[in-house]
This record gives structure tokens, sequence and C-alpha cells, in this order.
């Protein structure tokens, strides 16, 4: 078994398997389950994340509150209508990331990858690459194994959620979890899947979880917007032979010790950051009435 | 290792918006269903900390009352909980507090009927996990991550003894077991996280034992 991605790598360069194998054997081995098992899941996982994606690229998707819901559908008829500048995976990715963190938002169903609130990146940047891969079924579940790989290591020796580490621990998490898929898909090795990781997280370091009237609405999507685009990116950034000089498990651990020091008004409270703009408030105060304080 | 399956990371398929206000209520509310054991008549629902404040916008209102109706976090009917609870005559009663708890998504749900009555603390950890607390006012933590016996007994000597020694029989082993007892020599409840499940006979043997009130055994959940 792993405990980080250092060892994650190790072990996938010594038996020569690629990190999904390395991951879905570790659960063989921990579940006492048999590998068509452990498949059957995550064929299951993959089928929703296939249709939220869908519906939310699709359907006319408004959340209960009204904040969020139809930026998906924006980005793609801007696709089709304008010469658009970012390229087409990217946007892509983007699009379909948007989509089912809106999807989330209406009280759709969705994967949570690791957690409802970052629940776009993981499969946006999927099927966004495999528009341009054209993988198999068996490689698209692989790509949600190796994603788990890397989330169970932040996991286990940082954190995944935004009340426990801030906006990082989440969106940050779903998005190095994410690049390292990429990577793997699109032909990569271990090694540039860790570096990916490392780009892709060094990048969200910092970012704090500050949702307004406390929904996650504004600013999760647009947050699992860039989560999508930064994963990509970073991926090809390691494809390029670009490495990180701080090791992976060192930035990891660097987020570790942010989400710590981070003040609890910035970590899911609703009450620092974009949540406590004048404008965060008076959504909050419509919304919920009475209860909110200072407005 | 706090996170053991990839599908901790992968997962759970729920019906949004937040894993932790949402499909992390439902689960609370379907362990409280579950140790209930049939449809209540009655649930009384009390939110605390940040599920006090956001219920409304992460819809841990309906989330809890699905649980209740042994709906999965991925249900679809899980939005249309509140009417369904009514139509098949359960009276839900949801209320706040301002009460501090060690844990800012806290729930406590009365669940009862013509027959008896069950109470819970739960408390929404993150990813959709949750822990019970609280049982009937016995002090304990229950993850549901395992197969868990519930045994409520007399507090005297020799009872984890009789009821370790049926399971050894049985070769059937603990993963983590405590003890939860309101006053000394009073009723206690003994929970144990078994590593396999047992069957009704194994059970039927506790329950022949003498000072043994109710065994219930909780599923994986």
């Amino acid at each position: 078994m792993f405990r980080n991605v250092k060892e994650l790598v190790e072990l996938a360069n010594t038996e020569k398997k690629p990190i999904s194998e390395i991951m879905i054997e570790a659960e063989m081995n921990f579940s006492e389950r048999s590998r068509e098992a452990i498949l059957e899941e995550m064929y299951r996982n993959l089928d929703v994340m296939e249709k939220a994606v869908q519906r939310g690229l699709t359907e006319d998707i408004r959340s209960h509150s009204g904040l969020t819901g139809g930026d998906a559908k924006k980005l793609q008829t801007y696709m089709k209508e304008k010469p658009f500048l970012s390229g087409n995976t990217l946007l892509n990715a983007v699009s379909m990331s948007v989509a089912v963190n809106e999807v989330n938002a209406a009280m759709g169903t969705i994967v949570a990858t690791p957690t409802a609130g970052a629940c776009g990146i993981v499969p946006g940047t999927l099927f966004a690459v495999s528009e341009k891969l054209n993988p198999t079924r068996e490689q698209m579940v692989n790509y949600l194994f190796t994603a788990g790989a890397i989330g169970y290591c932040i996991a286990n020796n940082a954190f995944i959620s935004g009340a426990a580490g801030g906006c990082q621990a989440e969106v940050g998490s779903a998005t190095a979890m994410a690049a390292a898929a990429i990577v793997e898909m699109a032909g990569g090795t271990p090694e540039e899947s860790s570096q990916a990781v490392a780009i892709a997280l060094k990048n969200m370091l910092g970012l704090v979880c500050d949702p307004v009237a406390g929904l996650v609405e504004v600013p999760c999507v647009k947050r699992n917007a860039m989560g999508a685009a930064i994963a990509t990116v970073a991926a090809d950034m390691a494809m390029a032979g670009i490495t990180s000089v701080i090791p992976t498990d060192e930035v990891i651990l660097a987020m570790y010790r942010i989400g710590c020091s981070m003040p609890n008004t910035l970590k899911e409270t609703a009450l620092g950051g974009l949540a406590a703009t004048d404008t965060g408030k008076q959504i909050e105060a419509k919304i919920f009435g009475v209860r909110v304080k200072g407005v | 290792m706090k996170f053991k399956s990839v599908f901790d990371i992968i997962g759970p398929i729920m019906v949004g918006p937040s894993s932790s206000h949402t499909a992390g209520a439902a689960r609370i509310g379907r362990v409280a269903r579950t140790l209930f054991g049939r449809q209540p008549e009655r649930a009384e629902i009390m939110f605390y900390g940040s599920f006090a404040k956001t219920y409304q916008g992460h819809g841990s209102d309906v989330a809890t009352v699905a649980g209740i109706l042994d709906f999965d976090t991925s249900d679809l009917r899980l939005k249309d909980s509140l009417q369904i609870a009514k139509d098949v005559g359960i009276d839900i009663n949801l209320s706040t507090s301002d009460e501090q708890r060690e844990h800012p998504n806290t729930s406590r749900i009365k669940l009862s009927d013509q027959k008896g009555s069950l109470g819970v603390v739960g408390i929404s950890i993150g990813g959709g996990k949750m822990l019970i607390t609280e049982i009937n006012g016995y002090q304990l933590t229950l993850s549901a991550s395992a197969p868990t016996l519930l045994v409520y007994h007399e507090d005297r000597f020799g009872m984890i003894a009789k009821v370790s020694e049926i399971l050894a029989k049985h070769r059937v082993n603990i993963g983590y077991m405590e003890v939860s007892r309101q006053e000394k020599g009073a009723l206690a409840l003994m929970l144990i996280e078994l590593d396999t499940g047992i069957d009704e006979s194994t059970m039927k043997e506790m329950m022949e034992l003498d000072y043994v009130g109710q065994v219930l055994l909780l599923p994986t959940m």
C-alpha cells in the first residue's frame, strides 16, 4: 500500500503499472472484493457523471436560490458562435465542469469527487479530454481510479473539505486529482502525473472557502470552472517535461499547514471573504431573512 | 489512515448540493430509521450550528427526512421527501437551536410511534461521512462503516465477556468496541463493530443471555 504520492509513483515504476492499476489492486486488497465488483462500482460512478455533464449542457438548470445555473450552456453557445481564444479542450473542460457543479447546486444527482462542492472538475476534465483522445470506456474508468489515488494521498496527509482546510483542500484537491488523471489518459508517466499534481495544487494554495449565504454556489461553480482549466494546463506543462521545484508531497504538506493556520471565518462558515462582502450579505439576507447579522 | 477506500474519494453518488449538509444529513436520518427498525409515526428533528443556519439552502431538512424514509443519498425522491412523509403519515416536527455543540454540523432526531421511541444525535464530518454520537442518551461513536452490533444490557460484571464469548465461538472478529452507561449499575449499551455480519441464531443466543435486553445489528451503511 502507498501512503503518499512518492510511494505511489515508486510502486507504479517498480511494478511497471499505471497509477490506476496500483489503486485498483490496493482497493482489492483493502476491501477483499473482486476486481469485477470494484470496476462495476466505478462504472456506475462514471455513468452518473456522464448524465450530470449532459444535463448541465442541455437542460435549463437553475438552483433553488436562483444564484447559479445556465453558465455551462452559455459557454457552449459562445464556442459555437464566436472565435474563442482558449483551446477547444480547455473551454470544454471548463464548461463541463460548470455543468456538473450547476446540476449539483440545483439538487441534481452527482458523484462527490472528492466532495459535492468540487464535483465538477474530475468529470468535467474527463469528458472534455475524452473528446480529444477518444479513450475506451475502460480507460475512462481508469481515469477515476488515478484521480482517486491522488485524492487518497491528499485526504490522508492533509484534508479534502472546505470546512477543514478551505477551498484549497476541496477544489484544490479535485484539481490536483484531475491533473494526474489527464496525464495518465494522455499517455504520460506516473512521474509526470505526480508533477502535474504539484503544479496544479501550488496554484490553489491559500484559496479560502467563503460561500455566499453558506450555499454551494457562489463562488463554488466558477472555482470549479477554473479548477478544470488549471488541471488541464498543469497536465500539459508536466508532459512538456516541466517539473516542480518543491516535491509533490511537500506541496500537499504546505496545503495542510496553510489550512491549519487559516481562520475559521474563511473555512465554510460564510463569515468572511466573498460571503462577507456587501453584496454577499445582501444575498444572504434576501434568502434567509432575519438571521443575518450586521446588514 | 482516515480514508481507506478509493470510493471515499470518488463517491458517494448523491443528490446535491453538499456532501456534508445534504448526503451526511441524509445518512444520519437513515441510520436513525434503521435503528428504530420501522417507519415512525412521528419524527422530531433539531438542527444545531451550521445545519441550523444553512439547512434551507442545502436541503438538510429534506435530506434528513429522506433518510428517515429509508432513502439512499442518491434517491431522486429526496427532494420531495417532505410531501412523501406527509402522504405516508409521518408527522415531521423541525426546529433549530442556538446551543453550541462540539461539531458545527449536528442534528438530533427522535423517532416514535405507539410502540416506542428512539433518539439519536449525529454529526456530519465531511465528504458525506457521518458519525452517530448518542443513542437514547448513551454517548458513543457509531460510524456504520462496518456491521455494528448494539446490545442493551444491565450494567453488571461479566456482560462483556459473555457477549464476546458468543462472538468468539462463531469465529467473528471484533474491530472496535465500547460500552456506555447512563449511571453505574443501571442500564448500559454495548457497541461492537464486527469484521463480518452475524446470523439470526447468533443474535438469538445473545438475547437469551441473562440481563440482556434488546440486541440489534446495524448493517454497513
